[in-house]
């Protein structure tokens, strides 16, 4: 299996080739489902003029926000951002570009891209400022918008077990965006809470095949909750 | 007197029906599983990948591994399945949701929305709405019927950046449950205590009152 080994031992190693200007889709809903370490390394690596996939930037001192305070960023696509002080000043004054992305558009987009459809067509934003300047057509006495896929020079993800081919299986909601992700990078990174040998997992129970998978890193997570909401 | 939140809420209730998929906006459209009539079975959905989602979690099940679209911690019910954000749109956007609640800033007549954009203020975006406007087959928008400084919510033509076109059919506000069609307000029912010739002076939109209007009830 030397071959299908895809476990790194390091951080720098897993977000080895990463460079300026690069687009990295990233998997994670909220602070839920977020490979922190992979973003930690990215900070630590001071790459810039990154442009982000993902569905939201983090906050202040978490997530993809830790990457705003040294403006690595360059541009989000997201469906919903503003978390954080720092993203406001930055898209206020011009520093940061954003493109807001209807929610489901932005999975399909990554599915799409990861499975070589180059757009597709989506009622989703018909009439709205999300259509303004693409292309629009009928079918069935219905509009809709013509929606181009996303790929990524990386795609950096988390999940809960991986075994050492990159097979993967995710935890409760922490799955999210993170299958559609890990098929969207020509360089696909899975941070993961705990790597099993080859045999571990069952074939039926898998949640992407290792195939799209070419980095696994052990990770330790915080998994900082962002709103605490308890049983009265 | 106008309805409270948790009043609209109730309102908005009694268009559940048992063995309904459910998806509930922030705000007074989640307030809304709170009075599922008893003995009725609703399963809600949760865009960030989630269907049959359950109360608030204890202390003890907090886990940050189990939240909804509001990023709150929720907890899952028995017969629940997780799965990813394409696959939650895929059932959004297929149609296979049975009612979407949700807020909004505007609603007009020609049942267009605007819900997430205000020009000049910060945009956080729309997350999820124009994809839920887009695919449900049946959405229920709540509001309050005026702003605070007493300007119509319910419109000829919104005038904020739309969340969606020609897709809202029905609007439950504090004052009012209304249906959209034919280019109208149709008002089907009233607040208790409050008059038609109100809802009236607050619907900028074209308002057609058939007959008598009944109060809503609540049980």
């Amino acid at each position: 299996m030397a071959g299908f080994d895809k476990v790194v031992s390091s951080y720098e190693e897993a977000m080895h080739g990463l460079e300026d200007g690069m687009t990295v889709i990233a998997g994670g809903f909220g602070l839920c489902g977020i490979p922190e370490g992979l973003i930690a390394q990215i900070v630590e690596m001071k790459t810039r003029d990154l442009t982000f996939v993902s569905n939201n930037c983090g906050v202040d001192d978490f997530g993809l926000g830790l990457l705003l305070q040294d403006k690595q960023i360059k541009k989000m696509i997201s469906s919903y951002v503003g978390e954080n002080a720092e993203f406001e000043r930055q898209f206020l004054s011009g520093e940061l570009e954003v493109e807001l992305t209807p929610q489901g558009t932005l999975a399909e987009k990554m599915r799409a891209g990861g499975a070589g459809i180059p757009a597709f067509y989506t009622a989703t934003g018909y009439g709205t400022p999300v259509a303004e300047g693409k292309e629009t057509r009928e079918f069935n006495d219905r509009n809709y918008v013509l929606e181009e896929s996303i790929t990524g020079d990386f795609a950096i993800i988390r999940a809960w077990k991986a075994d050492k081919t990159g097979n993967l299986v995710y935890r409760d909601t922490a799955m999210n965006f993170n299958p559609m992700a890990a098929t969207a990078g020509k360089i696909t990174v899975v941070e993961v809470e705990e790597i099993v040998e080859v045999g571990e997992l069952k074939p039926t129970e898998i949640h992407t095949p290792g195939i799209y998978v070419n980095r696994v890193i052990q990770g330790n997570f915080e998994k900082r909750i962002e709103r605490l909401t308890l049983a009265k | 007197m106008a309805l409270t939140r948790e009043q609209i809420a109730m309102r908005v209730a009694q268009e559940l029906q048992d063995g309904y998929y459910v998806n509930l906006g922030i705000g007074i459209p989640t307030l809304v599983a709170n009075y599922v009539p008893q003995g009725m079975d609703v399963m809600l959905q949760s865009e960030n990948g989630l269907l049959g989602m359950g109360p608030y979690p204890t202390e003890e099940q907090v886990d940050a591994d189990m939240i909804n679209a509001g990023k709150e911690t929720v907890t899952a019910i028995e017969g629940a399945s997780i799965f990813s954000s394409a696959e939650s749109f895929a059932m959004i956007r297929g149609g296979h949701v049975d009612l979407t609640v949700l807020g909004a800033f505007e609603v007009d007549q020609e049942g267009n929305i605007a819900s997430y954009m205000i020009p000049g203020k910060l945009v956080k975006g729309m997350g999820g709405a124009m994809d839920l406007v887009a695919g449900a087959q049946n959405i229920v928008v709540t509001m309050t019927h005026a702003d605070k400084r007493g300007n119509s919510k319910l419109l000829e033509k919104c005038t904020l950046p739309l969340t969606g076109v020609d897709c809202i059919r029905k609007v439950v506000t504090d004052l009012a449950v209304m249906e959209i069609k034919d280019g109208a307000f149709h008002l089907l029912e009233r607040a208790p205590g409050i008059s038609v010739e109100e809802i009236r002076e607050k619907t900028a939109g074209k308002l057609i009152v058939e007959g008598d209007i009944p109060e809503m009830k609540f049980n």
